[in-house]
């Protein structure tokens, strides 16, 4: 059968680190780029006698995630110890949550080339993240760093509902969205605080039954997850073609040779021996905290994305890109609330903006000037007192030093003349000037008119409204 | 319940026990009677009774998020047997 034939069933787990500022069960920093064991405590080590104290922000951050993905969210959870030895897990043990998640039956909804589709989520759940163990760097030896050992994740389980790689993608793509625009994980995929693990597997198109799962790990950014789950699909296939039997196995994407391939020695280690954390009890949600959670959610990027097509008329490109990041959807509204026309406002920000940030590597949050700072300047090419090209130079000076465009427009002399009476008289004094070409104009050579929009831009020192001098001329040589 | 020598020696590897040969066969028999135990219990109907998780049912108690200074890393790597400026240094884990 070709591979056509075949139904890739895949399904990803997702481990978001959480943005808070202490680890899970203790009060060392989560701080990135530290030197090694330098955010440690009796705790995070593992030490003999040490009891671990849950911190509330983290129970806040999986209830907002569980409830933006439309999850129920369980009254009582249950910790468990996960049993495993490896050296940057220093317990012996990593305490999540197994029987009784946090949050559970969900459902982020994706684009597909067929329209919008639902990917059921299984289960959210809290767990500490292990240290950081460097191979490498010294003979014979690992390096071990417990700065990371204990800092907070979610991990977020979809049901084998995805189809495709380019689905794989899109899921990922919009659950970063959503942990991101809930202010809960940075998305970083390069620096692994959002890191994705994919199920693959095929089968027959047309049967019921699922063929075996591959784990795929290691697929630290979207056009890893589509490689690797791609390779992966076309390997099933082929092992199963040539009369094998899928293996249930972890395999690790190999960037440099772009493949997969089998991870050694893990077999028994999948024995975890999971039973109920003996130093946590249940943990028990209040009806306040669920209530304060859900009044609290920011509105969601798929909604935003909707809203600003149908309130602003942006094109659906234009409201992905502004949707794409809080920061910016909320920078555009609060411009928006300033100018008339909120499509050039859009267009400025996509152009102007993103340019200049990207050119400085520059955040939204370091602007210099306020949204109705641009928004005046927006006014005044929208009242025609200064051209666009104009504008953007303004917009550099005030990107650059924060100065208000009214004071930038008055010392750069750059306000465009926009009264009709002033470019009458000028356009008058000019059509007295030049008469023959008034009558070769009148004659049907219509080309002259640049000519006369030249003297009269020319009288003006290049200050007049191009599309008023323009109009003015016309209406006097009796158009 | 008779556990099997071959269980013994994976429930042993699992937790990182060298046993003897002699070990294993005396281990075999204690914790076949640890089994025996449970099947005990087992014959109760527990149909209608939610699993025990903790014994001493106490509230969680929440902690503020608020970063606090740890231990200094020479404190922290005390006890390491080897240790690599501020890193522990352990077995190589990968071939």
């Amino acid at each position: 059968m070709p591979i056509e034939d075949f139904q890739p069933v895949i399904g990803l787990e997702v481990h978001a680190q959480l943005l808070t500022g202490s680890k899970l069960f203790c009060s060392c920093a989560t701080t990135f780029g530290a030197p090694p064991n330098h955010h440690v405590c009796p705790v995070c080590l593992g030490m003999p006698g040490v009891l671990p104290v849950l911190n509330a922000r983290v129970v806040e951050f999986a209830v907002r995630t569980g409830l933006a993905l439309r999850c129920e969210v369980r009254r009582t959870s249950v910790w468990a110890r996960k049993n495993y030895f490896y050296p940057d897990m220093p317990k012996g043990y990593q305490i999540t949550q197994y029987d009784q998640p946090i949050c559970e039956h969900g459902v982020l909804t994706i684009d597909t080339p067929g329209g919008e589709r639902d990917v059921r989520i299984r289960r959210i759940h809290m767990e500490e993240d292990a240290g950081k163990s460097v191979h490498d760097a010294h003979a014979g030896a690992s390096l071990v760093d417990l700065n990371r050992a204990g800092v907070p994740l979610l991990e977020i389980v979809s049901e084998p509902d995805i189809r495709s790689s380019e689905e794989a993608a899109e899921y990922l793509k919009a659950l970063r969205d959503v942990v991101v625009y809930l202010g809960v994980n940075d998305g970083n995929l390069e620096e692994g605080s959002f890191r994705c693990d994919a199920n693959v597997s095929v089968m027959p198109r047309g049967s019921a039954t699922l063929g075996t799962r591959v784990e795929l790990k290691n697929l630290n950014s979207f056009r890893f997850v589509r490689l690797a789950i791609d390779y992966e699909i076309a390997r099933q296939v082929e092992v199963l073609e040539s009369g094998g039997k899928v293996q249930q196995e972890t395999r690790l994407w190999d960037a440099q040779r772009s493949e997969t391939r089998a991870m050694r020695g893990k077999e028994e280690a999948h024995d975890y021996r999971y039973f109920p954390e003996p130093d946590l009890p249940p943990l028990h949600l209040e009806d306040a905290l669920l209530d304060r959670v859900a009044t609290s959610l920011p509105e969601l990027p798929r909604p935003r994305f909707r809203r600003f097509v149908s309130q602003y008329g942006l094109p659906e490109d234009t409201a992905h890109v502004l949707t794409g990041e809080r920061a910016l959807a909320d920078y555009f509204e609060a411009v928006a609330l300033h100018v008339k026309d909120p499509k050039r406002l859009a267009n400025w920000l996509q152009g102007e903006l993103l340019r200049l940030l990207k050119e400085e590597n520059a955040l939204l949050s370091a602007l210099r000037f306020t949204p109705a700072q641009l928004g005046e300047l927006l006014g005044m090419v929208e009242a025609g007192t200064l051209s666009a090209s104009a504008a953007k130079d303004v917009f550099a000076e005030m990107f650059r030093t924060g100065r208000a465009p009214r004071d930038v427009v008055a010392e750069k002399g750059l306000a465009q003349e926009s009264d009709v009476g002033a470019v009458e008289a000028v356009v008058d004094q000019v059509l007295a000037a030049c008469p023959k070409e008034v009558a070769q104009y009148q004659a049907g050579k219509k080309q002259v008119l640049g000519f006369l929009v030249g003297q009269v831009m020319r009288a003006m020192k290049g200050k007049g409204n191009p599309a008023l001098v323009n109009q003015v001329l016309k209406s006097r040589l009796g158009e | 319940m008779k556990l099997t020598l071959e269980q013994v020696r994976h429930v042993a590897h699992l937790a990182r026990l060298a046993l003897t040969p002699e070990e294993e066969v005396r281990a075999a028999s204690k914790l076949s009677a640890i089994l025996d135990a449970v099947d005990t219990l087992r014959e109760l109907d527990t149909t209608d009774v939610p699993p025990t998780s903790h014994a001493v049912l106490v509230e969680a108690l929440l902690r503020e998020d608020v970063v606090k200074p740890g231990l200094p890393p020479e404190v922290a790597l005390a006890n390491a047997p080897a240790k690599a400026d501020t890193s522990f240094v352990v077995p190589k884990v990968i071939e």
